[in-house]
């Protein structure tokens, strides 16, 4: 397995880690309270190209490869994790357009992606259905060339300020996905506050009423809006998430670091008691393994390998409970001082425990690993 | 490649899929729920990477992924020159 990076990796690993040094870190504690990340932000983010990260270049994006597009979401995870809530979803709707939209689809929408012109948001969570994804409630259904969309969708990151919704639905009792734009009639978003996570990733709920979309706006076939579209859209959310996990993991780590050195008990700094060192200890073991699984899982991607979707749910798994455990620890190792908003661990507790719900529960994807391993035995 | 050829490359493809001994070509896959929900886009990749070429919205229908039968045939159809 390769784990180093190429020149061009580790230089642009450099500029990913200085813009988040820069702009997002000293930010994102504030982003958290005011529950809302600044369209200044979202700008510079598109100007950099960060937006359209794994769009082609002639599709008029930055064409990264897995592994620098992994290092942008470890870096920007270590600032802050809504913010990289916001590249995933843009990431995981741009992927399944590539991957499954029509050349006039591709056309119409990657470029202004690729801008950051348009932001997006993947809606597949319902008030009543979660984990059971495929079997959502939306209802589609076409008439006079227009499909009819009626439902809801719930815990939409992004959803309060994305112009454009892939949406799953049922049509006919088949999954299908669709795309829709904020401005179409019928179509309503209202924002949900005070999450514990992820609080400045704007989620909104969804409300569709005779919600009425060309019939061009279907993204794949009928019958394969789960397994394919939302298929592709889930990997890269996966994949995105387990990076994203892997830097704000090195929050947890550099954060302890620095505080350890700083704050003395007993007559000596806290790195000395063997205690705390066990936990630094565990971080940085927990953090190379988790992203050796991350780059294992990127050159797969890179090589287009089936076995990657297996190894992406790995790395996810894996890289959301070191994260939550750095968290817990970070916190811990930070007193009463961590408990406070002075300090960012808190924040970091709170969006690592969501790391581990989304994209797949943890459960769930301990129940693919699991049923993987029976399959792969003989 | 021979026919025969196509199919035993998906055969060993699906042996690390599913636990079903002796499958048949024709035994439906996705109609039977032999497969979990990671298996489509992992079939995907599958077809894409061993035979050369992409799969794409215009090929989105389960007569080009139900069987080994059905995969042999979409995959013929597509890499014929
Ligand atoms: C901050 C945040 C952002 C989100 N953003 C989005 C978004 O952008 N788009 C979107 O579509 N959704 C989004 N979600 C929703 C998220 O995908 C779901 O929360 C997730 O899929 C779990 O569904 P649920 O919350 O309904 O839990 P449920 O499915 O009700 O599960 C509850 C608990 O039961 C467990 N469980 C369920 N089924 C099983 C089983 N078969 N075996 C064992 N345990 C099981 C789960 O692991 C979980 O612990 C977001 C959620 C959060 C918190």
């Amino acid at each position: 397995m390769r784990t180093e990076l190429t020149p061009e990796q580790s230089e642009q690993q450099e500029a990913f880690r200085a813009f988040a040094d820069e702009k997002i870190s000293p930010e994102a504690d504030q982003y958290d309270r005011d529950e809302r990340i600044p369209a200044e932000t979202l700008k510079r983010l598109a100007e950099k190209g960060y937006s359209g990260a794994t769009i082609p270049k002639e599709n008029g994006g930055s064409g990264m490869d897995m592994i620098t597009y992994g290092l942008l979401c470890e870096e920007i995870g270590r600032g802050s994790a809504s913010l990289l809530s916001l590249i995933t979803i843009q990431t995981m709707v741009s992927q399944a357009i590539l991957k499954w939209g029509d050349d006039s689809q591709k056309a119409q929408w990657l470029p202004k992606m690729g801008k950051g012109e348009i932001l997006c948001s993947f809606a597949l969570t319902e008030p009543e259905i979660g984990s059971d994804a495929k079997n959502v409630g939306t209802s589609a259904v076409l008439s006079d060339g227009t499909y009819l969309l009626n439902g809801r969708k719930k815990w939409i990151s992004g959803g309060q300020i994305a112009d454009l919704f892939l949406i799953i639905a049922q049509c006919d009792g088949a999954p299908a996905a669709f795309l829709v734009e904020r401005d179409t009639p019928g179509f309503f978003t209202e924002p949900i506050g005070d999450m514990m996570g992820f609080r400045s990733a704007m989620l909104a709920e969804i409300r569709m009423e005779d919600c009425r979309i060309p019939e061009e706006n279907l993204l794949g076939r009928i019958g394969f809006g789960f397994s394919h579209v939302a298929g592709t859209s889930l990997d890269f959310g996966r994949y995105s998430v387990a990076w994203g996990c892997v830097g704000l993991a090195r929050a947890c780590l550099e954060a302890s670091l620095d505080y350890t050195e700083k704050r003395k008990q007993f007559g000596v700094y806290l790195k000395e008691h063997q205690l705390i060192q066990g936990m630094i200890a565990d971080m940085i073991t927990n953090l190379k393994a988790a992203r050796m699984l991350c780059i294992h899982a990127g050159h797969l991607k890179d090589s287009g390998d089936p076995s990657v979707i297996m190894e992406t749910s790995v790395a996810k798994y894996f890289a959301s409970r070191i994260a939550v455990k750095a968290a817990m620890d970070a916190v811990q190792i930070h007193g009463a001082n961590g408990c406070s908003s002075q300090y960012p661990v808190q924040r970091y507790m709170r969006d690592a425990k969501v790391m581990e719900i989304i994209e797949g529960s943890n459960q769930i994807q301990q129940t693919l690993i699991a049923k993987y391993g029976y399959l792969i035995k003989d | 490649m021979t026919t025969n050829g196509t199919k035993e490359k998906i055969r060993s493809f699906l042996s690390k899929y599913i636990k079903k001994k002796d499958l048949k070509e024709e035994d439906e896959l996705f109609t039977s729920r032999l497969v979990n929900s990671m298996f489509a886009m992992q079939l995907v990749l599958f077809i894409e990477k061993e035979f050369s070429f992409k799969v794409e919205n215009e090929d989105l229908d389960l007569k080009n992924f139900n069987s080994i039968n059905a995969i042999s045939a979409f995959v013929e159809r597509k890499a014929a020159p």
